[in-house]
This record gives C-alpha cells, sequence and structure tokens, in this order.
C-alpha cells in the first residue's frame, strides 16, 4: 500500500485519498470557457437542472405509481393527486418538465447549429448530444404510456405499429415489442422497467460522456473565435482578466448560469402552478379503452415535427421519410462541408438554410396536430418536402460556402 | 442589448410554436358550440330539427317525418313558453306535487332505468322553463324524444297523462321554486343531477348513493353486486353505461362541460345522455363538486403558487448580484 501521513483537514484526508483538489481544479475552477458567450451557453446547464428535478420528482411518483394495467390510472390519478401529500405537486412538476425540457433541448441543439458547434473537433459533442435526445424521446414516450389513459394507450398502439415496417408487415416484431397483441399489461410493465431503470441509466451515462467530450475543444463562442486556451488561463492567472479571453467554469461562468437558471425557474414554477395543461393532455384523463378510439391521436408537440413527416406520404415512403428524419441531425457534422466555425449570419447561405429550418420544423410542429385536412394536408406535404431537401442543400450551400 | 435581442428571438419562435399546438390546433380539431347561457326555450332543439330535416331533403330520405318533427318542438315550447307565463300558485301545486312523490319517493327503486333523483332541491337546480317543458313532456324537454316512437314510453313519461292542465303544471313549478328551494350543497347537486346515472369512484360513490364501510368482506361483495345489477339497468336504459365522472372535469375543456350539460346534442349528436335541465347556480354547483373530486389540489396551488414564484425572484435578484460581482471586473 501507497504511503500516507496523518492528515490535518477532512479536505486533506479526502485529498489524499481522492485527489479532490485535483479533481476540483481540473473540473471546475481551471476548466476555462470563452468570456464571449451569451445566455444560450447556459441551456446546457438549464437541461441539467432540468433532469435533476424530472429525477427528483419522479423517485417521489415512483413510490406510489402502480405499473398495473386495471391499478396504474388510478394510483396516478386519485392516490397521488388527491391522496398523498403534495404528490400533485411532484407530477405537475415532473409533467411540465418532461415537456420544457424538449423545449430547451431544441434551442440548445439550434445554439449548436447557428454558432457551428459540432464542427472540427466538437464532433463528438454533437453526436453525444443525439445520442441525449434519442434517449429523451425514449424516456418522454415511455413516461408517456404510465398513466395508462387513453392517449397513453393509442399513442402506444399508434407508434408501436410504426414498427410493422409498411409494406414488410413485420406484425410478428410488433407483437415482440409490445409483448401481447394489442398494448395491455405487459407492455405496461415493460415500459414501467424501461421508463423508470434502463433509459436513466443510459441517460445518466451520456450526460457524462457529453461533459466529457466538452473538455478537451471547450464549448463555443459568440465569434467561433479559435482560442489557445493555455495562454489566455495563463493571463488569468496572472490576474490580467480584462486581457484574457476565457474565465473560470467555477464560480465565474457558473454565476451566470445559475443566474439564468433562477429566470428560467420562474418561468417553470409559472407553469407548474398556472399554466400545466398544455403538458397534461386532457384526453388522457380518460382511462384507456381498446374499444373507444379517441377522434383525435397526436403525439407531444415535441415529436409533432417527425410525426408530420411521416403522415402526408403514402405508406412505406412516409416511413422512410421517417426514418430519414430521425437520423438526419446525427449527420450534420459531415453533411456540412465547410471548415467555418463562426455564427450563421457570418456564413452567406447557411444563414438562409439556418432560419428555413427553424421555421420549417415550427410549420411541421404545427401542422402535426391539425386534422390531416384540405389545405393543412397540402402544407404538410411541402413542409415535410422542404425538410427532406434541406439536407442535400446543406451539403451544396457549405460545399460552395467562401472560407473565412 | 444583444442579450435581450437573443431572448426576443427565442421568446417570439417559442410563443409562435405555442401558439400553435395549443389555441388554433384546438380551435382546429373541436367544433364550435354557442352557449345558451342555460336559457331553455327550445332554440337549439328546433334548429337540430331543421338540421335533421335539410340533412334528410340532401339524401332524398323520409322529409315527412322530419318535418313532423319541427312542428313538434316548435308546437312544444310555445306551449311552454305559454304556461310560463301563466301565475303558479304554490298552495296548490303542494296537492299536485304528490303525484310526483309516487316517483321520486327516495325509496332507491329503479323505474325504468334509473333511480328517480331526489327532488329536494329541484327548485334552485332547475331552470323554470326547463321544469315547465319537464313535466309536460320529459323527453321533449331533456331533447331525447327521438329514442321514443311515444314519449309517454319515457320511465317518467307517464307524467303526461297524470298532470294534463297547464295551470297545474305551473302551481307544481311555482311550489318547488318555493318549497325544494333551499341552500345546496355541492354534493347534493351533483347527486341529484347527475348521480342516478354517473358513478364518481374517487368519491366512493355509485349510482346507488355512497358506498357504506362495510365490516364484513361478504356485505361488501353483496353491496358490489347491487351496483353491478343497478348499472346493468342504466345500460340497458342508455345503450351504454354512463362513464365515471371522477376525473371528467380535466379531461374536458370547461366550455365543452357547460355546453354539454345545457345539451348533450350539439356535442354529440344522437347521444343518449338527457339534457339535464340545470340553471347557472346548478350547474355551478355541480362544476364545483367535480372539481373538489377531479382537481383538489386547486386551493393548495393558489395558496403556494405566489410564494414559489416569490422564492425564486428572490434567487434570481441574488443570482443577478452574484454573477455581477463575478463578472465585474472581465471587460
Ligand atoms: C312515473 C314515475 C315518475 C313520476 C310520476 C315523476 N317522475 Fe320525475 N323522474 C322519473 C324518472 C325515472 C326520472 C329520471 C329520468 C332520466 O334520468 O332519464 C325522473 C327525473 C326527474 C327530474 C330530473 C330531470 C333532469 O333533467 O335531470 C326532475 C326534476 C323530475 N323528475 C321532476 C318530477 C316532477 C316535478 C314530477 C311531478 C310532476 C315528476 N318528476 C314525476 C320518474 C317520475
Ligand atoms: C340519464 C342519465 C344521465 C344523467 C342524469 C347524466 N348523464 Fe352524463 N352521460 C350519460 C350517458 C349515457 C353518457 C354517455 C354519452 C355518450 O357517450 O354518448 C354521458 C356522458 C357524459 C359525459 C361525457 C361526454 C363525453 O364527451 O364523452 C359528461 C361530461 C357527462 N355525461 C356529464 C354529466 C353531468 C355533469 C351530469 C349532471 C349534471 C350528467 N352527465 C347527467 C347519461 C347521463
Ligand atoms: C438533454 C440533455 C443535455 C444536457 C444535460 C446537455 C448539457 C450540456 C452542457 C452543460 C453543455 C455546456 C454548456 C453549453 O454550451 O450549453 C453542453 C454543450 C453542448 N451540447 Fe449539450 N446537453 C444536452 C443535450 C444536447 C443535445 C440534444 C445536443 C444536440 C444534438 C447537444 C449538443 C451540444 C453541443 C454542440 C454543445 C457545445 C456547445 C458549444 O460548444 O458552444 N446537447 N451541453
Amino acid at each position: 500500500m501507497a504511503h500516507f501521513e496523518k492528515a490535518k483537514s477532512v479536505n486533506e484526508w479526502l485529498d489524499q485519498r481522492l485527489a479532490v483538489n485535483t479533481l476540483k481544479r481540473v473540473l471546475s475552477t481551471e476548466y476555462w470557457i470563452p468570456k464571449d458567450i451569451n445566455f444560450l451557453w447556459a441551456m446546457g446547464m438549464v437541461l441539467a437542472a432540468t433532469f435533476g428535478l424530472l429525477l427528483i420528482s419522479g423517485i417521489f411518483l415512483l413510490m406510489y405509481y402502480k405499473p398495473d394495467a386495471t391499478l396504474a390510472f388510478d394510483s396516478v390519478n386519485y392516490t397521488i393527486m388527491s391522496e398523498v401529500g403534495y404528490g400533485w405537486l411532484w407530477r405537475h412538476i415532473h409533467g411540465v418538465a418532461a415537456s420544457v425540457v424538449f423545449l430547451i433541448i431544441y434551442i440548445h441543439m439550434l445554439t449548436g447549429i447557428y454558432y457551428g458547434s459540432y464542427k472540427k473537433g466538437r464532433e463528438l459533442i454533437w453526436l453525444s448530444g443525439m445520442g441525449l435526445f434519442v434517449a429523451f424521446s425514449a424516456e418522454a414516450f415511455s413516461g408517456y404510456m404510465l398513466p395508462w389513459g387513453q392517449m397513453s394507450y393509442w399513442a402506444g398502439m399508434v407508434i408501436t405499429n410504426l414498427f410493422s415496417g409498411g409494406s414488410l408487415e413485420a406484425y410478428g416484431l410488433v407483437e415482440w415489442i409490445r409483448g401481447d397483441y394489442v398494448p395491455g399489461d405487459a407492455f405496461l410493465t415493460r415500459f414501467f422497467m424501461l421508463h423508470v431503470l434502463l433509459i436513466p441509466l443510459v441517460i445518466i451515462g451520456l450526460i457524462v460522456l457529453h461533459f466529457g467530450t466538452l473538455r478537451i475543444p471547450h464549448v463555443n463562442n459568440q465569434e467561433g473565435a479559435e482560442i489557445d486556451f493555455e495562454e489566455a488561463a495563463e493571463l488569468y492567472k496572472a490576474g490580467k482578466k480584462k486581457e484574457s479571453k476565457v474565465i473560470p467554469f467555477n464560480p465565474v461562468f457558473l454565476s451566470k448560469d445559475v443566474f439564468v437558471m433562477g429566470v428560467y425557474f420562474i418561468f417553470f414554477f409559472y407553469l407548474v402552478f398556472y399554466h400545466f395543461n398544455f403538458a397534461m393532455d386532457p384526453v388522457n384523463f380518460d382511462p384507456a379503452d381498446g374499444l373507444k378510439t379517441p377522434a383525435h391521436i397526436y403525439p407531444e408537440w415535441y415529436f409533432l415535427w417527425s410525426y408530420e413527416i411521416l403522415r402526408p406520404f403514402p405508406k412505406d415512403p412516409g416511413l422512410i421519410a421517417f426514418g430519414i428524419a430521425q437520423a438526419a441531425f446525427f449527420f450534420l457534422p459531415f453533411i456540412d462541408r465547410s471548415p467555418n466555425v463562426a455564427p450563421a449570419h457570418k456564413r452567406g447561405l447557411f444563414f438562409v438554410w439556418f432560419w428555413i429550418l427553424v421555421v420549417d420544423m415550427i410549420v411541421l410542429t404545427i401542422l402535426g396536430k391539425l386534422p390531416p385536412e384540405g389545405i393543412f394536408n397540402t402544407l404538410g406535404t411541402i413542409a415535410a418536402v422542404v425538410f427532406l431537401l434541406l439536407g442535400p442543400a446543406l451539403f451544396v450551400i457549405t460545399k460552395f460556402e467562401k472560407k473565412l | 442589448m444583444r442579450e435581450l435581442k437573443i431572448l426576443a428571438v427565442v421568446v417570439f419562435f417559442t410563443l409562435v410554436t405555442y401558439w400553435g399546438v395549443e389555441p388554433f390546433a384546438h380551435s382546429q380539431m373541436h367544433k364550435h358550440v354557442e352557449g345558451q347561457e342555460f336559457i331553455y326555450n327550445g332554440t337549439a332543439d328546433i334548429k337540430g330539427a331543421e338540421a335533421a330535416l335539410e340533412k334528410a331533403k340532401a339524401e332524398g330520405t323520409d322529409t315527412a317525418a322530419a318535418q313532423a318533427k319541427v312542428e313538434a318542438k316548435k308546437a312544444f315550447w310555445a306551449d311552454v313558453e305559454k304556461i310560463a307565463q301563466l301565475q303558479g300558485n304554490a298552495a296548490n301545486g303542494e296537492a299536485a306535487f304528490a303525484t310526483c312523490l309516487g316517483c321520486h319517493n327516495g325509496a332507491g327503486v329503479n323505474m325504468g332505468g334509473v333511480i328517480p333523483p331526489n327532488l329536494d332541491h329541484a327548485g334552485s337546480l332547475y331552470d323554470k322553463n326547463y321544469l315547465i317543458a319537464l313535466i309536460k313532456d320529459p323527453a321533449m324537454a331533456s331533447n331525447v324524444d327521438h329514442k321514443y316512437e311515444d314519449t309517454m314510453t319515457h320511465p317518467m313519461g307517464s307524467i303526461k297523462g297524470m298532470i294534463t292542465d297547464d295551470q297545474q303544471i305551473a302551481d307544481i313549478v311555482a311550489y318547488m321554486q318555493e318549497k325544494m328551494a333551499g341552500e345546496v350543497t355541492t354534493k347534493e347537486a351533483f347527486d341529484e343531477a347527475c348521480a342516478r346515472c354517473h358513478a364518481m369512484r374517487y368519491a366512493k360513490t355509485t349510482q346507488l348513493g355512497d358506498t357504506p364501510e362495510f365490516k364484513h368482506e361478504k356485505d361488501a361483495l353483496a353491496h358490489e353486486i347491487k351496483v353491478l345489477e343497478e348499472q346493468e339497468l342504466v345500460k340497458t336504459y342508455m345503450g351504454k353505461l354512463p362513464p365515471d365522472l371522477s376525473i371528467m372535469i380535466r379531461a374536458r375543456s370547461e366550455h365543452f362541460m357547460e355546453t354539454f350539460v345545457e345539451n348533450p346534442q350539439t356535442q354529440l349528436a344522437g347521444t343518449s345522455m338527457p339534457r339535464v335541465g340545470l340553471n347557472k347556480e346548478g350547474y355551478e354547483k355541480v362544476k364545483t363538486y367535480l372539481e373538489e373530486v377531479g382537481d383538489p389540489s386547486k386551493p393548495a396551488r393558489e395558496a403556494i403558487g405566489p410564494w414559489v414564484i416569490l422564492f425564486f425572484v428572490v434567487f434570481t435578484v441574488l443570482a443577478y448580484l452574484w454573477k455581477k460581482s463575478q463578472w465585474r471586473d472581465l471587460h
């Protein structure tokens, strides 16, 4: 065994055994962040905080939830909402956070796209981020099954049906996923397992990976400037804070993050107390009934854009388009051929491309919820085609982009 | 300032998306039904019959029957209006009201599909015109006449043969409005207006009323069987078991609930649920009860909400001061 001196303080005792001082330096006080950033760079920490809220509120809900097709609905809507002290608060926090986390994820992703933060050296940040997006989507979907309301049942039915692969008619696969011919008890309990164990584990792993991938390339900055972090850090440590282009994560960057989180929490708790209905669909307050199809079946708002890419086309092309939409963002770092790391407004046509993407995704989102009739159907088809063309368009635009 | 500009862009796109998937989408998904301010004068019923006539014409089916229906509805509601003008005499009404007690006797016996409701607060829960219409012809009043070849066969239909005089109807209604008009609790309002059809399991009531606490499992099971038998009868009468209303208040919009109770046909054409005929105060009581059971955290939300928000406002101000002090010598 190595030699240990008697420690004079708790900190020293821990340092001897765990190198806490080094860890603290590497992970926080000397983890350098560019100074030239705006509040959008706090979205990552806002996401981490929201995940924390989901985890804590989820643990409380888990104490009373019953994963059983005959008990689930009432355990949520009666036991938790009426009998358990503050059960309603945990449920509203959980529901609102599950919805708002996607708003922040989309803002965070679009920030990355706008500032070119997925390029050269930062590809893994982007890929691990996309991994998180997929894991969060699976988490949200599996969670939506748990109250076992009408929308749980029918959304579960529609989405698992997609796995039949259109004309492939792979109903065997669908049944394998459901554990039954139709969603039932087996279906509910496996989604329960996924929601409270497997996917959260994956998410926590991915968050660690995501943070890890940030450490070497460092986060980007508003101008996309390349920074010599060693040199800038020396300047900062020498007290030349004004001249240095960087700041330490803790406490300087963190102080701004915490302020942004404060503003976010005001908004968040306003929703929790006064405006939660958008996150808890009324249809899901009717208990699951396999004999009564709801008049309108739609996914939660954050899945609507990809749902709308599936809908306007015939069965097979629709599924293929849907598959492409799910995977498209993974390939962004490789489709973008321009070496420029710069904000979109300095990248000519890319700027136009970016705003078309934003507007198109919003149009798809809105149309995804509307009944697919008449003008909405036409608009939906156009918006879906535009989305599919955005990929090749990006390749061409960035291929010819002027080097800055 | 640049950060505020960025924030404005983010907020703008967020609000557009919100508007699109919430208010706008819902306005497109649900047809709009005009409320009637809880006034029952047959306007909606006649309109519905006229729409059916138009449809019959367009489809070339039996227009004579549809035409007759329009005429019958017009005549019926005109009569109701006439009776409403009569001066009712409560004292005379008391004697005639005995007819009603023959069925509305509190014995809890099913009659033609449901247990006739307790009428203790009928005078304050129901609209005057509606009560007149109900005594004149229950099926017409509650807009479910399409279910009957002869509206006499409605479970309360025989009243048509028992009370035939207009003045008598006015007297009974005057009596109810004077004597059966005490203060109603929200639970009583629900029990009298909805509970014969709708169970409310979160409030432990069934079509047989509040479920007692049983000492012995045997008794509990025996009660359960009685409930199932009663539900069987309601189901036969209505064609389906009316849904449990425990958290219906969160499953339907406020506007839907209100217009549905006023006239179920406008929201669910052809439904077997009768119009209930509540007046505005009566409906408010029922709605409050549905909220007390289905959304019981409302008072707690309203009490705690401001404090939580205040906490985060203070938190944010302190965080801002900390940020300011940390960033002071950076620029
Ligand atoms: C033949 C038995 C019978 C008689 C007599 C009778 N009722 Fe009824 N009444 C019923 C039944 C059964 C119902 C429930 C009908 C339903 O739910 O479809 C009912 C329902 C009602 C309702 C509730 C209606 C609603 O819209 O919710 C009122 C009010 C009422 N009766 C008043 C009276 C009055 C006043 C009289 C006397 C003039 C009377 N009833 C006589 C059987 C009777
Ligand atoms: C005579 C029986 C009867 C009475 C009394 C009655 N209902 Fe209903 N109700 C029904 C039936 C039957 C249905 C199912 C309708 C359908 O699905 O067509 C129903 C359905 C409903 C629904 C669900 C509608 C939907 O969108 O599916 C609501 C809400 C409702 N009733 C509220 C009430 C309220 C509130 C009252 C009391 C003020 C009441 N009902 C009194 C028979 C009744
Ligand atoms: C949902 C869980 C997520 C968490 C907790 C998270 C957390 C973070 C944090 C703390 C940062 C550093 C601070 C910042 O720049 O905001 C960051 C940066 C980044 N994240 Fe995420 N993130 C998540 C999801 C995603 C997703 C879905 C993507 C996109 C696919 C993504 C892509 C990125 C990129 C590209 C950066 C670097 C930004 C830059 O260099 O400026 N992240 N993330």
